[in-house]
């Protein structure tokens, strides 16, 4: 194919073109018709997305470098990027029921989630620290403002206001250290990086710490975290489930090809950052949880945990711990859809239902969502045989090879700590009283928690593809 | 010899019927019951059928493991594999044998929720077989840790009025010993390169990591056994579980803790297992003697029964670690025999429990006026948790103990002075419900034995007193595949014996 413009091939970012040209078709389109398209506009936008992931699928194997290498297609980018756009459809499709209500209705919403995929592309392939920065700015703009979308509500514009102006913060703390880092080194690009980084001067390290910094923000891990819990309580269900999945995605994707590939010779110097984080997220997220009276502020603190237990693969600084981090993405990205899609379903006399105690007694109202999510939180807890538990054992199976003991000790015991908090809201599904019975739910989201929860029981059955799958998007980083 | 995997279909067999109840038993009126009822004791009928199949073809003087199956999963050096040996098989039995019973002693009692409740004892007998026949060791994990989730159901929803604060204390319990036995499993991994379970029983283990991996497994197996002084989830929970509950968890789920120290601690890690066995034996007479005295004080039957299990759990944890073949010998009887008479003893707590809802000691008295059968199967059930000669309890007892005494006579003593307070305590509580006058008013009405009861525990009390005056068929079988763990035992530790001797 000759798709060359500007003397840049511009093969490999033929998907980001796609779904940036779609996106601006579809508002269009929206402006044309106004509010009475959201429907439309939706049910394209996720046609597009998924086109995009087999546009992806089809891009020519191996590794593609556009933009004079800043931009990389490789089997990891590959991997991320399509389980990225399957989660930003996976989004929509679940936003589809909240759109519908009259005084909500919004095409927008929709042309800012592809635009933030848009972003999440970009940042996946990003092979140096200006794309970068623009993959990130990009996602996260339009995320400050599908948080704040459900403009009447105080909470809404509270958590967007909150994300926003952290974001900003964590993006000037990102570009300091960028900027250090290329004064220290004399290179923006990953590969110049990892050539001159070789011992770690101390302007390198400051500019490690400001650039770890501002990704923690993004993947929300402590000492980061903060906004985590007020912005998924206050934010729109379908908004909060799309943060808990695929920006966390991109966000880890380029945690790990930074320090994977740009400080490939400084391990030792981001390890113990990594670790620390690592530990300090699980621990807050498996106590911080426990005392959560609504469901949306204990899924906050499950992602800071889960995100926790995914660095530490990434301590690893291993092929065996990228494998684990890739693994795990893809099955918390599963399990905490499946979760929320379970949270977007509870809703009774047409109130959404969000406080733990409002799931009382929904395996006798409800006995087949009540198992679904029963599974779903025994997988988030890491209970074999869900797929949970095969997440959690690669992560710490990496850890072990690398020797790091103390880390997976703790992190073991902070897994169980957190196993009592879905223990809880397990219990109050299944063993108290039966409260009055929760409204209907709707097929689409049926069919999601349906697809989510048989996927965290069955992966045990056969877990070849993927994991094949994973290990190889984690060879293509070293 | 078999061209049908028939491990698996043993394993898998009663998953299938869980999924078979979810298809059938719709509705939730009393017919759906009533299907579940059946589909769950056609299931566990057919599936002990297939496992007796095993026994027949079963080669006991084969010290490797038959039944072979294998298959690709996680990695390479991570696959599935099944089969058993002369170990592991009698276990198998065990659960395949015990589920049609417990199945039968929930018919009247579990009245709510019945298909939800014949599907979670389904899957639980899929995992106990799987933990059991798995040469995996993470294939052995997935079924040891996934028990868990039926169980917190079962004892959560149709358990008594403490069932949460026993369910959530026995999940996170038995969760935080695996975690750890979970990090160990993946040393070894990364030691061997795989976690295959017969290639690692051939893997030399660097005596550093064998020292961690012991440890690690221990917490975790000492949890399950339970040991003292880990041993408080077990009272609670056993208090709390319906009745086939209590009977899984006494009959099976503890023994995989013993399980677990015969198929790895012992054949991995040989000189940990050597190094270590003073503080087992410490251990294990400290429960034998504590458990029991705490056992008579209590007020509850199902409280008393679990203490004397964790008191019978340390003749198995002494004799196994004794290193000996008449130890190990022992702990196996000793296994199969608890897992016949504590769950006998737990169907015999719930039969009277079902007429007057009590557990409470106390409240009865005098039942051999009414309940002369049942006295009667009491009194053999009793006799053998005493260790009676010519009950099961006996054999197992005295094998262990003889086992031990070649090793280490104090803690032979200290338990011999267990199974004298074994008397005292069993006695007395069959004295308290049984003898005297029945004055209690409540009582007076009382019914002996129904003909479901007594098909529940006509096979136990059959089995409990034949293998007491004829122990060799179970002997028999685990004898070569013991006498090859004693002999491999024997010689990785002479090593350090003649290194310890000049």
């Amino acid at each position: 194919m000759m798709v060359e413009a500007a003397g840049y091939q511009l093969l490999p970012v033929l998907p980001e073109i796609v779904l940036a040209i779609a996106a601006m078709v579809l508002l269009l389109i929206g402006a044309w018709c106004g509010q009475r398209a959201a429907g439309l506009v939706t049910g394209l936008a996720i046609c597009a997305l998924i086109g995009t992931g087999v546009i992806e699928y089809l891009l020519p194997g191996g590794r593609l470098t556009t933009f004079g290498g800043s931009f990389i297609v490789d089997e990891f980018a590959r991997f991320l990027k399509i389980l990225a756009l399957l989660g930003s459809a996976a989004t929509l499709v679940l936003s589809r029921e909240f759109l519908e209500d009259q005084s909500r209705r919004m095409f927008e919403f929709a042309i800012l989630v592809m635009l933030s995929t848009v972003g999440m592309m970009v940042l996946i392939s990003a092979a140096d620290l200006i794309m970068l920065y623009l993959g990130l700015e990009l996602m996260s703009l339009a995320l400050y403002v599908v948080a704040a979308s459900n403009r009447d509500n105080v909470k809404s514009t509270e958590a967007g206001l909150k994300y926003f102006v952290l974001g900003a913060l964590a993006s000037g703390m990102l570009l300091y250290g960028a900027s250090l880092i290329y004064g220290f080194t004399g290179t923006v690009s990953f590969a110049g990086i990892a050539a001159a980084a070789k011992s770690g001067s101390i302007g390198v390290v400051f500019g490690i710490v400001f650039l770890l910094a501002g990704l923690c923000f993004k993947v929300s891990v402590v000492p980061f975290h903060m906004w985590t819990p007020d912005v998924y309580e206050g934010a729109p269900t379908p908004v909060t489930a799309f943060f808990a999945s695929a920006p966390k995605i991109a966000a880890m994707a380029v945690f790990t090809r930074v320090v994977l590939t740009a400080f490939s010779g400084v391990v030792a110097e981001w390890q113990q950052i990594v670790v620390f984080v690592a530990i300090a997220s699980m621990a807050l997220g498996s106590f911080g949880a426990i005392g959560q009276r609504n469901i949306k502020r204990l899924m906050a603190y499950s992602s800071i945990g889960h995100m926790g237990f995914a660095l530490v693969g990434l301590a690893a600084g291993t092929v065996e711990g990228a494998q684990g981090v890739v693994l795990y993405l893809v099955i918390y990205t599963v399990m905490t859809f499946g979760a929320f899609t379970v949270i977007l379903a509870m809703s009774r006399n047409g109130q959404a239902l969000e406080q733990i105690s409002d799931f009382a007694g929904l395996s006798r109202t409800n006995p087949l969502l009540a198992f679904f999510f029963a599974m779903l939180l025994f997988s988030l807890a890491g209970i074999p045989p869900l797929a949970g538990f095969f997440a959690k054992f690669y992560v710490f199976s990496a850890a072990i090879k690398a020797g790091l003991f103390a880390l997976s000790v703790i992190g073991v015991i902070t897994s169980v700590v957190g196993a009592f908090y879905y223990l809880n809201v397990i219990k109050v599904m299944y063993f108290d009283e039966r409260a009055e019975a929760t409204d209907a739910v709707h097929l689409e989201l049926r069919s999601i928690v349906a697809a989510t929860a048989l996927f965290n029981m069955l992966f045990f059955a056969y877990p070849g593809p993927l994991v094949s799958a994973a290990t190889a998007a984690a060879k293509s980083l070293f | 010899m078999t061209t049908w995997p028939i491990l698996s279909v043993t394993t898998f067999l009663p998953a299938v019927g869980a999924v078979l109840i979810y298809v059938m038993a719709r509705g939730g009126d009393e017919a759906a019951n009533r299907t579940a009822r059946w589909i769950a004791l056609w299931t566990t009928i057919v599936t002990l059928a297939v496992s007796l199949i095993l026994v027949d073809r079963f080669d006991p003087a084969n010290t490797g493991f038959q039944f072979v199956e294998q298959a690709t999963w996680l990695a390479t050096g991570i696959r599935y594999h099944m089969g058993v040996d002369g170990i592991s098989l009698p276990f198998v039995i065990l659960t395949t044998a015990l589920m049609p019973l417990c199945i039968v002693a929930s018919w009247k009692s579990i009245a709510r929720r019945v298909p939800a409740y014949m599907m979670a004892f389904l899957i639980l007998e899929t995992l106990m077989i799987g933990t059991f026949s798995a040469l995996d060791l993470l294939l052995f994990y997935v079924f040891f840790e996934g028990g868990l989730i039926p169980m917190f159901l079962i004892i959560g929803i149709w358990g008594g009025p403490r069932r949460v604060y026993a369910t959530f204390k026995f999940f996170l319990y038995t969760l935080l010993g695996s975690v750890l036995m979970l990090l160990a499993i993946m040393a070894l991994y990364w030691n061997a390169g795989t976690t295959d379970i017969p290639t690692l029983m051939q893997t030399a283990v660097p005596y550093n990591l064998q020292k961690w991996a012991w440890l690690a497994f221990f917490a975790s197996f000492a949890v399950k056994m339970p040991m003292w002084p880990v041993h408080t989830w077990l009272p609670d929970a056993h208090v709390e579980a319906p009745t086939a509950g209590s009977v899984i968890l006494a009959a099976i789920l503890l023994k995989m803790g013993g399980y677990g120290f015969l198929r790895f601690s012992l054949p991995m890690f040989p000189l940990a297992s050597h190094d270590f066995a003073p503080l087992v034996f410490v251990l294990s007479a400290v429960a034998i003697v504590y458990t029991s005295l705490v056992a008579l004080m209590q007020e509850d039957m199902k409280k008393l029964i679990a203490y004397s299990s964790v008191a019978h759990m340390g003749f198995v944890t002494m004799g196994i670690f004794a290193g000996t073949m008449q130890g190990i010998h022992g702990g196996v009887f000793q296994m199969v025999s608890h897992g016949i008479v504590s769950g006998a003893l737990f169907l015999c707590v719930g039969v009277v429990y079902d007429r007057m809802h009590t557990r409470e000691i106390a409240a009865y008295g005098g039942l051999v006026n009414r309940m002369p059968l049942y006295a009667l199967v009491f009194l053999v059930f009793t006799m053998a948790n005493v260790g009676l000669p010519g009950t099961s309890g006996f054999v197992g007892e005295f094998l262990s103990l003889i086992g031990t005494f070649k090793v280490s006579i104090p803690t032979a003593v200290a338990a011999t002075l267990g199974v004298i307070l074994s008397a005292a305590y069993a006695l007395w509580l069959y004295r308290k419900i049984v003898f005297g006058a029945l004055v209690k008013p409540s009582l007076a009405t009382i019914k002996d034995l129904t003909f479901r009861e007594g098909l529940t525990l006509a096979p136990l009390v059959v089995l409990t007193v034949l293998f007491g005056v004829y122990p060799k068929p179970v002997l028999d079988f685990s004898a070569a595949s013991v006498q090859n763990l004693v002999n491999n035992y024997a010689s990785a530790t002479a090593a350090i014996k003649a290194a310890a001797l000049p």
